[in-house]
Formats: C-alpha cells, sequence, structure tokens
C-alpha cells in the first residue's frame, strides 16, 4: 500500500477546530438572540391571527441593517428577531474570515486569495 | 388559529425537516418551503426568505458536528463556495423577475431531481489508489477520511465539471430558497469522485455560505418576516443538531427513501398549485 498522500498540512485539525467552534459559538449566540425576541414576541402578539398570505414586504426598520439595529437597540420584539438572524448570516461570513487569516498563516497563499473573493462576494451581497 | 398556536405548530414540522434534513444530507430547506406555502398558507416569497435564514442554521448547526468527525474538505469547501456564491447572487436576483407561479413550478421540478437522487444507490468510488489528478494536486484537494478501519485516503477527480454544477447550486439555492444540497452532494460524490460522506459533510459546511450569500439580498428586499422566519428557524436548528447526533446510529438509506417520498408528494403539489396559479 502506498503511503497517503497527505496533502493538508500537520495544522489542519487546528483549523477545522477553530472553524467548528465558530460555527457552533456564532449560530447558538444567534439562536439565543431569536429565541429571547420569539418569547417576546410571543407575549406580545401570540393572541393575534398570523397573516403571511399576502406579500407586503418588511418595513424598512426590519429590512435594513442600520434599521435592524436600531430597532433592536429599542427592544422592539421583531427587530430582536432580525438581529438573531442577520447574526446567523454573519457566523458563514465570519467563518471564511477566519479560515482566510489561517491560510495566511499557513502560508498558501492561494487559499487566501479564495477566502478574500469569497469574503467579497458575501459583502457585496449584504452591503449591495 | 392565533400566533402562538401557528408558531408551536410551524416549529414542530420545522424540527422534523431539520432532523431529515440533517440525516439524509438533503438538507431541511427543500421541504420548508412547500410546507409553508401548501400547508400554512405563506407567500412564497416569505417561506423562502424564512427557508433561506434556516439554512444557515442547518448548516452550520449540522457542520459542526461534521467538522469535528473529520469528514469535512475545507479546501474543497472553500474552493467551490466562489462558484456556488457567484451563482446564490445570481439565482437571489432572478427571484424579483420570475412570477411566484413560474418559482413555484421550477421549485417542484427541483425537488422531483432531489427525491429521485436521493432514493437512487450511489456507487461509492475507490479512488485511493488512482493517479492524483494534476489540477486537483496543484489545489491540494486529495485528502483522508476516518473509516472504521481507520483513515482511508481519497483522491478528487474533474474539478472544472465539479465547480460548473456548484454554480447551477447556488443558483438554485438564491433562486428558490433552498441548500440545494442534493445538487452539492453530486457534483462531489458523483462528478469530483468524492466518498459520499466526505461529500455530505462537506455540501452542509458549504451550504451556510452560499445561502448567505442570497441571503443578504433576501433581507434587504423585506421577504424575511420576522414571525415566520423565529420559528422555522429554531425548529430547524434544533432537528439539525439532533440528527448530526444520530448519524451513526439511525438507518440512513430507509429514512433517504422515506423523505423522498414526502419530497415527492410536495413536489407534485408545487407544480400542481403553480400551474393552476394558486399561489
Amino acid at each position: 500500500m502506498t503511503a497517503p498522500d497527505r496533502a493538508m498540512p500537520e495544522s489542519d485539525p487546528r483549523l477545522q477546530h477553530a472553524v467548528g467552534k465558530l460555527l457552533r459559538f456564532g449560530v447558538l449566540l444567534a439562536a439565543a438572540v431569536v429565541l429571547v425576541g420569539g418569547i417576546a414576541y410571543l407575549a406580545r402578539y401570540g393572541a393575534a391571527v398570523p397573516d403571511y398570505r399576502v406579500f407586503r414586504g418588511q418595513p424598512d426598520n426590519l429590512r435594513s441593517l442600520a434599521g435592524i439595529v436600531r430597532s433592536a437597540f429599542a427592544l422592539d420584539e421583531r427587530g430582536v428577531i432580525q438581529l438573531g438572524l442577520v447574526l446567523l448570516v454573519a457566523t458563514p461570513i465570519a467563518r471564511v474570515a477566519i479560515a482566510g487569516f489561517v491560510f495566511a498563516f499557513e502560508r498558501d497563499r492561494t487559499y487566501v486569495l479564495v477566502a478574500l473573493l469569497v469574503l467579497a462576494l458575501l459583502l457585496w451581497s449584504l452591503i449591495g | 388559529m392565533n400566533t402562538l398556536a401557528f408558531s408551536a405548530i410551524v416549529a414542530a414540522a420545522s424540527f422534523c425537516a431539520g432532523f431529515l434534513g440533517s440525516l439524509t444530507g438533503l438538507g431541511g430547506g427543500v421541504v420548508i418551503v412547500p410546507l409553508l406555502t401548501l400547508v400554512f398558507g405563506a407567500d412564497i416569497r416569505y417561506a423562502i426568505g424564512a427557508s433561506l435564514v434556516s439554512i444557515i442554521a442547518t448548516s452550520s448547526g449540522a457542520a459542526a458536528a461534521y467538522v469535528k468527525e473529520g469528514f469535512t474538505n475545507i479546501r474543497i469547501g472553500m474552493l467551490l463556495e466562489i462558484a456556488t456564491t457567484i451563482g446564490a447572487l445570481v439565482g437571489a436576483s432572478l427571484v424579483a423577475v420570475i412570477p411566484a407561479n413560474v418559482i413555484a413550478v421550477i421549485f417542484g421540478l427541483v425537488l422531483l431531481q432531489s427525491a429521485y437522487l436521493a432514493s437512487k444507490h450511489r456507487p461509492e468510488h475507490a479512488t485511493a489508489n488512482l493517479a492524483p489528478d494534476p489540477l486537483a494536486a496543484r489545489l491540494k484537494l486529495d485528502s483522508t477520511y476516518p473509516t472504521v478501519e481507520g483513515e482511508v485516503p481519497y483522491h478528487v477527480r474533474r474539478v472544472p465539471g465539479g465547480f460548473a454544477l456548484m454554480w447551477l447550486a447556488g443558483v438554485l439555492s438564491g433562486l428558490l430558497g433552498i441548500g440545494s444540497g442534493a445538487v452539492k452532494v453530486l457534483a462531489m460524490d458523483q462528478v469530483m469522485l468524492m466518498p459520499l460522506k466526505v461529500s455530505t459533510a462537506t455540501s452542509n459546511f458549504m451550504i451556510g455560505v452560499t445561502a448567505a450569500a442570497s441571503a443578504g439580498i433576501y433581507l434587504r428586499r423585506g421577504y424575511v418576516a420576522p414571525g415566520l422566519a423565529m420559528p422555522v428557524m429554531l425548529g430547524v436548528l434544533a432537528g439539525a443538531m439532533v440528527g448530526a447526533r444520530l448519524l451513526f446510529r439511525m438507518p440512513v438509506r430507509q429514512l433517504r427513501l422515506l423523505f423522498a417520498g414526502v419530497i415527492v408528494i410536495l413536489a407534485i403539489e408545487m407544480i400542481y398549485h403553480g400551474i393552476a396559479g394558486e399561489l
């Protein structure tokens, strides 16, 4: 049997560990914020009748990044939920950034460029 | 039905979707949109918005467990994310110009394709003794993965073909609010000849980034309704985490068949309601 061609450096378990930890933390943090906002939302609107049949689009304070942050800090229940969802969207973005740093640390120029390209595409989508 | 009962039922259904989605590698997203539109009567744009954020949770929740198990190939994931993010931006931009009924029909057809892929027996390719592919070797894509007999090496083939199919997976993800796990796994295990478990784990790992690329656009357009996205996201996340933990103890092949059956029914309903103009 030929020796396995281990293309990944020995530092790779560290990369996997860091990325795994980041994903878990980001998602749990986002879920906690959504849960808190959700409980407050249900406490206030739980008895109302939900209506998602007709599409109206969300108001500006629940769709722009600045609006969401403002309404979350004003303790608007739906704003808090949206903030949690923004944190959730930010988790994979931060994951790409961290992976880019680890590749830079390993002097792996190709994958630093790969990470930067993906990061640019993600930020372009979020900011427009 | 009031909002409290509505949220509880949506959360329970989302839990099942996340659980089966992470076990089968298909992602819970493929059933969230039909569930919300057909069963709960939500507008398809709200459904897609809620589905999209829940997909990030499915992917990241399950991926965290998979990454620890050592199946995920992070280099392959990162490289192919270039293709899926570009595709996702294209797909999310198309939502504004394609009518809801047409989206429903495309959705149904993609669901049928997912079900077909899920039920088909996929041959595993032993690539350990093949000569390395020059492009894959230059990009350092070859690696090993854990099995009961220890670490087994694999070689990655046909990178450009996999890249092209990944772009399509990205377009479908952005247009339909799904993770496109079926197409992603297909690109890796059948085009690039990677082991199924590595393909499934790497697909889960990539889905979050792909979905994040379109989620930004959806959020800014007001397609993400907090009251609907909240129970969906929490339910799917909890289901995905439980599913990832039980991966080794579950009859995955039988579950794939069961899930495929559910998908076929939902697909036919989506196509019917789309053509009838009822969505």
